[in-house]
């Protein structure tokens, strides 16, 4: 039981920590320049939270 | 090149694309592939918030010119913006884990497909037209045949 319940906390911080890595919003501009906005950022998960709605839309 | 057949022909070459919107400079969708009238009218509003918060992000960070390519990446899938210089733009979401690079290329010659049917007696200095995929009768070409065409 107790190890049930550590596999399954310790998939959910896996998971958390991958999700993480994983979100990410790139930017490029006509000049060819361009920024990366790292999930945990204000600015990144403004366009992320956006970016899922249209994703639940898109289903 | 019609935009419903630029559109057909993305979605048929990319299996990544889930969902794509066309949409000229004020908004207005040129083709699409979300059929339900209320769904597409949120997703289109969704993009513009989406550009609107993109675009000043943009600005804030320095980025040099207006904003061409938007890439957001979550673990649910990814939500892919390319604009062009006429201002058409186009929108498509993929499923999760897409090949970026591909996805940005499909997305850029849809765009250029339409920008580059040129109306008669014009267009001989630009590059060469799109090698596309249009004129094959039933409008499916073979795969052989299209990654041929799309490569040269």
């Amino acid at each position: 039981m107790v190890l049930a319940a550590g596999f399954f906390a310790g998939s959910i911080a896996y998971r958390r920590r991958t999700a993480r890595r994983i979100d990410r919003v790139e930017l490029y501009a006509e000049d060819g320049s361009m920024a990366s906005l790292a999930s945990g950022s204000p600015e990144a998960e403004r366009l992320l939270a956006l970016a899922r709605v249209l994703l639940s839309l898109a289903r | 090149m019609d935009a419903a057949q630029a559109l057909a022909d993305l979605t048929e070459i990319s299996s990544q694309v889930v969902q794509a919107v066309i949409l000229e400079q004020d908004g207005a969708p040129l083709a699409t592939t979300i059929g339900e009238p209320t769904l597409l009218s949120r997703f289109v509003s969704g993009v513009e918030r989406l550009l609107e918060e993109a675009d000043a992000q943009a600005r804030t960070r320095g980025l040099g010119g207006t904003l061409s390519q938007l890439e957001a990446t979550t673990l649910e899938g990814s939500v892919f913006v390319v604009r062009n210089d006429s201002r058409r733009l186009i929108a498509a979401t993929t499923r999760p884990d897409p090949t970026v690079g591909l996805v940005l290329y499909d997305l850029k010659r849809c765009l250029a497909c339409l920008d580059e049917a040129p109306p008669a007696g014009e267009g001989e200095n630009d590059v060469e037209p799109p090698a596309p995929l249009v004129s094959h009768p039933g409008g499916r070409a073979p795969a052989a045949q299209r990654k041929v065409d799309s490569s040269a």
